[in-house]
């Protein structure tokens, strides 16, 4: 009989571990910014509804804002479109718009078409400024706070649910539920 | 009738395939820079670098469109005179460790440096007990069982 306690519980280590592992292994949508906590990104971007005018992050600063990372080749930020106007009805915060590697035109028509739920939207034709945010994959949407520090990032297409129970808290500053 | 001459083309044409299939795939990343120390660093980092989008493929064998704009992103760093260590720290800055292929070796990761090591270590040492213990087993084997010959 000992001579199987060895095998076994080496066995079970590996089990625990690889459970473990894949338990907490970063998923795609769950991929943690490293940005949490730190300064929100400076950029200087053109203005979409205005090209020959220069936005920059600090026009927003000392008030917390919502920055969503979208463009109109992206199928999950359509998907996401009819939230965001929802969230801008509501009004807890600005909605800052990235429209990130899109053309002007393109975003103009998505624009008119769907509504515009955004506040400002800058123009970031290059992806400098989405690579200075970490982003990997549009929706992505951050919560940056009235010191100008990030505080939340959700990937993939923006809930109510999400909204609620992550952003809202967030910004009026009651605790997290956890769950 | 398969003649010789045919079965000759066959190994050629087989041959030529082989050849073909194993060429490597370089058309995604055609940059290049008038130096080759440079060139050698932007080759390995942008093997190193994982792409985010895909996860299980480097940035150097990457399709995807921000793929090209990470190589863009360390192309423009290696020609600033960046070193690799610079450079790996703006895309940690950005992405996070995850975004190497090959984990930093700080306190944190340590473990995941030594635990080969420690496990090959012991490995070897469970196999020399084995060796041990059945080379006194052979040698009792030599000796005559004394209920067999009893019988």
């Amino acid at each position: 009989m000992n001579r199987f306690i060895l095998p076994l519980g080496g066995f079970a280590l590996l089990v625990l571990v690889l459970f473990l592992g894949v338990k907490t292994s970063p998923e795609r949508s769950t991929l943690q910014s490293v940005l949490i906590g730190k300064p929100a990104p400076e950029f200087t971007l053109p203005d979409l509804m205005n090209p020959g005018r220069q936005l920059s992050s600090k026009d927003w600063a000392g008030n917390a804002y919502v920055l969503n990372v979208w463009g109109t080749w992206c199928p999950g930020c359509r998907q996401e479109h009819e939230t965001l106007l929802r969230i801008a009805q509501l009004g807890q915060a600005p909605l800052i718009g990235i429209n990130w590697k899109d053309e002007d035109s393109l975003a103009h028509e998505w624009l008119a078409q769907l509504g515009n739920p955004y506040a400002a939207i800058v123009s970031d034709h290059s992806g400098r400024t989405a690579i200075d945010w970490g982003v990997y994959g549009a929706p992505e949407t951050f919560l940056v706070d009235s010191q100008g520090l990030v505080q939340y990032r959700h990937v993939g297409p923006m809930t109510m649910e999400v909204w609620e129970k992550q952003f809202v808290p967030r910004i009026t500053g009651k605790p997290v539920d956890p769950s | 009738m398969i003649t010789r001459a045919a079965r000759v083309v066959f190994v050629v044409f087989v041959a030529l395939v082989s050849v073909w299939l194993a060429l490597p795939a370089h058309a995604i990343d055609t940059t290049q820079f008038d130096d080759p120390v440079l060139q050698a660093r932007y080759l390995k980092l942008t093997h190193e670098l994982r792409c985010m989008q895909c996860q299980n493929t480097s940035i150097a064998d990457s399709h995807v469109d921000l793929a090209a704009d990470l190589r863009r992103e360390v192309h423009d760093l290696v020609k600033a005179g960046k070193s690799e260590d610079e450079i790996r720290e703006f895309m940690v800055a950005r992405y996070g460790e995850f975004i190497l292929f090959r984990p930093l070796v700080n306190a944190r990761n340590l473990w995941l440096w030594l635990l080969p090591g420690v496990l090959l270590l012991a490995g070897v040492i469970i196999a020399i007990r084995v060796v041990r213990q059945r080379s006194g087993l052979v040698a009792q084997d030599d000796e005559p069982l004394e209920e067999e010959t009893g019988r």
